[in-house]
């Protein structure tokens, strides 16, 4: 027999297992519209975990996404002062959050899929528990046993059915969802242990440690250049130029705006005297 | 005819589609029994594809039983000789 006809009965049969268990017919409508408002509750009870994971997971992809920018422009900074070996350095360190991310980024897109599933899953529920509720009213009200045990077995089989799907539905989602949990856990782990998140950002960042070392370095020696220049040139600093015109012009005190608006007025060849002087 | 498939619903097929369906369904009666995991993903996906594109969906509240019912878009073999052992379903 057909995979699908084989399928149908086994949901069939369960329903029926059901129904036979029950004295009062009346008394299986009354059970089973509980049954199915538990069941309601849990598929629900399912979106929100499901949900809850998938933001878990949403969180760390930006963590990680984030750690990924910093480490290319820790790259790219590196190449800039010349560190080929650091640059290469957080490029590897890139990769591994990249290849982290995208495992991810399959476990995310699976779990939107199962929520989507889930919550279409509820509202199927939801319209079917509403239409029995109705259905099981009329058939009470208008009760004659010889013809409600048909009425009911119908209403009863096709809502058993319904029930059926969506708890194989809340199964899988767990399923998925226990696995998410443990990826993300590691993540988690990975993350607290310093070996994902600080080496690209915590204490231990040490290319960042490498780079700032450099970049300070950098701007020491620019700036000894930079003085060694003026120095050739015969040319001072600015503000003690201004300084010095400030002191002979007049006696109003040398303030810095004076200074700075009227840097131009002062003699080239005051300069390297005040310079010497300073 | 109304079919079900796992975790998406009820549709309902008109009768003149039996045929091509029950040959869809020995394909993957095949691989089941053949324990080909790798023709039983595409002959599932095909059958699937094939409800979907001629059923219409049941409205909502219906609460008729399905004639057929076709597993979840990805199960397993092994999902579906569960579901065909009765295994995993929860009781009405």
């Amino acid at each position: 027999m057909s995979v699908m006809k084989r399928v149908s009965m086994m949901f069939r049969a369960k329903a029926n297992k059901a129904l036979d268990r029950m004295e009062d017919p009346r008394e299986t409508l009354d059970y089973s519209y509980q049954t199915q408002l538990e069941l309601l509750q849990k598929v629900r009870r399912g979106v929100a975990d499901v949900a809850t994971s998938r933001k878990r997971v949403e969180l760390q992809i930006n963590q990680l996404q984030q750690s990924s920018d910093k480490l290319d422009r820790q790259a790219r900074d590196a190449l800039g002062v010349g560190r080929e070996d650091l640059a290469r350095d957080a490029l590897t360190r890139k990769a591994g959050v990249q290849s982290q991310m995208g495992d991810l980024n399959t476990q995310y897109q699976s779990l939107q899929a199962e929520e989507e599933k889930l919550t279409g899953a509820s509202q199927r529920l939801q319209a079917k528990v509403d239409a029995f509720r109705t259905r099981k009213e009329t058939i009470k009200a208008t009760y004659t046993a010889a013809e409600a045990q048909t009425r009911i077995n119908e209403a009863f089989t096709g809502i058993s059915e319904e029930m059926g799907d969506v708890g194989l539905a809340i199964q899988r989602a767990e399923d998925k969802t226990a696995q998410m949990q443990a990826r993300a856990g590691a993540i988690d782990e990975l993350m607290a242990s310093g070996a994902l998140d600080d080496m690209v950002s915590g204490p231990h960042d040490d290319i960042q440690a490498e780079l700032d070392r450099l970049g300070a370095g950098h701007d020491v020696d620019a700036e000894l250049a930079r003085m060694k220049g003026e120095l050739s040139q015969g040319g001072a600093p600015r503000e003690i130029e201004g300084a010095d015109h400030a002191d002979g012009a007049s006696a109003a005190g040398p303030a810095g705006a004076v200074n700075d608006a009227q840097p131009t007025q002062a003699s080239p060849a005051d300069q390297p005297q005040a310079g010497d002087g300073a | 005819m109304i079919v079900r498939i796992l975790g998406e619903g009820q549709l309902r097929i008109d009768d003149s589609a039996t045929a091509e369906l029950n040959e869809l369904d020995a394909k993957l009666e095949a691989t089941v029994e053949r324990n080909d995991e790798s023709a039983f993903r595409p002959a599932l996906d095909e059958m699937l594809g094939r409800v979907r594109a001629i059923g219409r969906p049941l409205e909502a509240g219906s609460l008729e039983p399905s004639e057929l019912i076709l597993p979840a878009e990805g199960a397993t073999m092994e999902e579906v000789r569960q579901l065909l052992s009765g295994e995993g379903l929860i009781p009405g």
